[in-house]
């Protein structure tokens, strides 16, 4: 399975991390809704079929990636940084400086 | 319907084996039935089997969306052991066990149930004390654990690289001598036959594609064969668990399904008489009885219903196996196959009433359904029979997520993918 990270190009998944169900919303963390807490902790959405997930390029640049692909067939439909389309932080503070 | 005994397997050799009955019957789907279970896997028959044997609930049918026993119980490597540390699961797990080791006669069905014994592997001075902190736990409630030297380990097991050189040296292991395996299919095919023959109607090729309601309440299924009424429905499907109860408008589950793959050699001589597994990965392996070798190990980690994995698991897997056995370097590997568990979110089973009125689940295996398969089938039955779970499956609740009473064995957390 080959994932095209935004910032690095296709490369082999051995190369990223998975992080899980993408649809999930981490609540407010002073919230003391319970049942929010449970659902974000617990609950999953496991479709067979289009999923929306979050993988981590960790043997690469360490983005977050908003991943959507199929868990029938395993194709990757659309890779995109979890925040925003943009190159990772840390590179464009050094580009800034140069 | 056909028996097996000394005679008979006798009397059909002499007249060329034309003379076998099919072990179960090929009914059409009646319009209402007291029980339908979802899935004819082993959990699914089992639990058929039990509801008709110890609660004498006959009025009842098994769904199968393809044939019977294509799912997981024809893909999991047959090993089956009651070592586990949390009182819940060994209690469980123990009485799995135990149904095993009259299984064949039960069933009058050879399940080739083979008390080979489970050897964990410790690499590490805390790992050890770990595996002796688990054997005495299962030791205080009745179940068989010991601890082995390397030098005994070496005896059982003269392939094992136990030498210091080894990348991860075996300092010793905790065996339950009570485990090892079983013929997978076998076990589906036996409980078919003694649920046929107590008036279950197996309906194989049946896909369920949705479920009547009556408000709340479910009355039933429409499948691929028409719709079909009953008092209770069961759902026992495995790796499809989220697809179903979304069938049902249950958007979300406690699970997540993964694939997890599997892998057989070409046959070989007696090679090793144990099941044993590696602790500093997951690696596990035990030789069938034509000789290939099993062998399996990690999830591939990501969400997947595709039944085929990918690459890096295979390499994964064959680096852990040649760092126990070298030896194995150039023996071929005959074929592997995957298959789709639904890993729950503290690695432990639910079987539970609910979660509609009318509805009875049994799901989260990860991928150690196929040990469980007697108990999971003997307890489900007793909480559809009874609407309230039996004092071996009441810890595995759908809501103990959501009061604070997970079972986390491996004390992971809420990952699916790390247990």
């Amino acid at each position: 399975m080959l994932i095209t990270c935004p910032y690095c190009g296709p490369r082999d998944v051995i190369e990223f991390t998975y992080q899980g169900d993408g649809n999930r919303e981490r609540p407010d963390p002073a919230s003391q809704n319970f049942e929010a807490w449970n659902a974000y902790v617990y609950d999953r959405l496991n479709p067979a079929g289009d999923h929306n997930e979050i993988w981590q390029h960790s043997g690469g640049c360490r983005a977050h990636l908003r991943v959507v692909r199929n868990t029938l067939t395993h194709e990757i439909l659309s890779v995109a940084f979890v925040r925003g389309d943009h190159a990772p932080a840390t590179r464009r503070k050094a580009e800034d400086k140069a | 319907m056909a028996e097996y005994s000394a005679f008979s397997l006798l009397a059909n050799a002499l007249k060329g084996n034309k003379d076998w009955k099919p072990a179960w019957r090929k009914p059409d789907p009646k319009a209402s039935y007291d029980v339908i279970i979802i899935g004819g896997g082993g959990h699914g028959l089992a639990t058929a089997y039990y509801l008709a044997k110890e609660h004498g609930i006959t009025n009842v049918a098994v769904l199968e969306k393809g044939w019977l026993g294509s799912g997981n119980v024809g893909r999991n490597t047959t090993a089956v052991r009651s070592n586990y540390l949390l009182p819940a699961n060994t209690r469980f797990y123990e009485h799995s066990m135990k149904l095993w080791e009259g299984l064949s006669h039960e069933l009058n069905y050879n399940v080739m149930f083979s008390q080979r014994g489970c050897l964990n592997l410790a690499h590490t001075p805390a790992q050890f004390d770990d595996y002796a902190r688990r054997g005495n736990a299962m030791r205080h409630l009745g179940v068989d654990a010991e601890l082995m030297t390397p030098a005994q380990i070496k005896r059982l097991i003269p392939a094992l690289d136990i030498s210091d050189s080894a990348r991860f040296p075996v300092i010793g292991g905790l065996m339950q001598r009570r485990a090892g395996t079983a013929r997978h299919d076998a076990v589906a095919w036996g409980y078919a036959r003694g649920a046929d023959r107590r008036g279950v109607d197996i309906i194989e090729n049946c896909e369920v594609t949705g479920f009547l309601r009556d408000g709340d309440r479910v009355t039933g299924v429409s499948t691929s064969r028409g719709d079909i009424r009953a008092k209770k429905v069961a759902v026992a499907v495995a790796g499809s668990t989220g697809r179903v109860m979304q069938l049902a408008g249950i958007e979300t589950m406690p699970i997540e399904s993964h694939v997890l793959q599997a892998f057989v050699t070409e046959s070989l001589k007696p090679f090793i008489d144990t099941v044993v597994t590696f602790g500093m990965g997951h690696f596990y392996m035990s030789q069938s009885d034509k000789g290939g070798l099993v062998y399996g190990g990690d999830i591939d980690g990501y969400n997947s219903y595709a039944q085929r994995g990918n690459l890096p698991i295979v390499d994964e897997v064959m680096s852990e196996m040649l760092a126990l056995f070298p030896g194995l370097a150039r023996v071929r590997m005959l074929r592997s196959w995957g298959g789709v568990c639904d890993m729950s979110m503290d690695g432990s089973p639910i079987i539970t009433t609910g979660p509609l009125p009318g509805m009875y689940l049994n799901c989260g295996w990860c991928y150690g359904g196929f040990k469980a398969t007697p108990a999971s089938g003997w307890t489900f039955a007793w909480t559809i029979a009874k609407d309230e779970p039996h004092d071996f499956n009441a810890p595995f609740t759908l809501d103990r997520f959501y009061r604070g009473l997970v079972i986390d064995d491996k004390g992971q957390g809420a990952n699916p993918r790390l247990h």
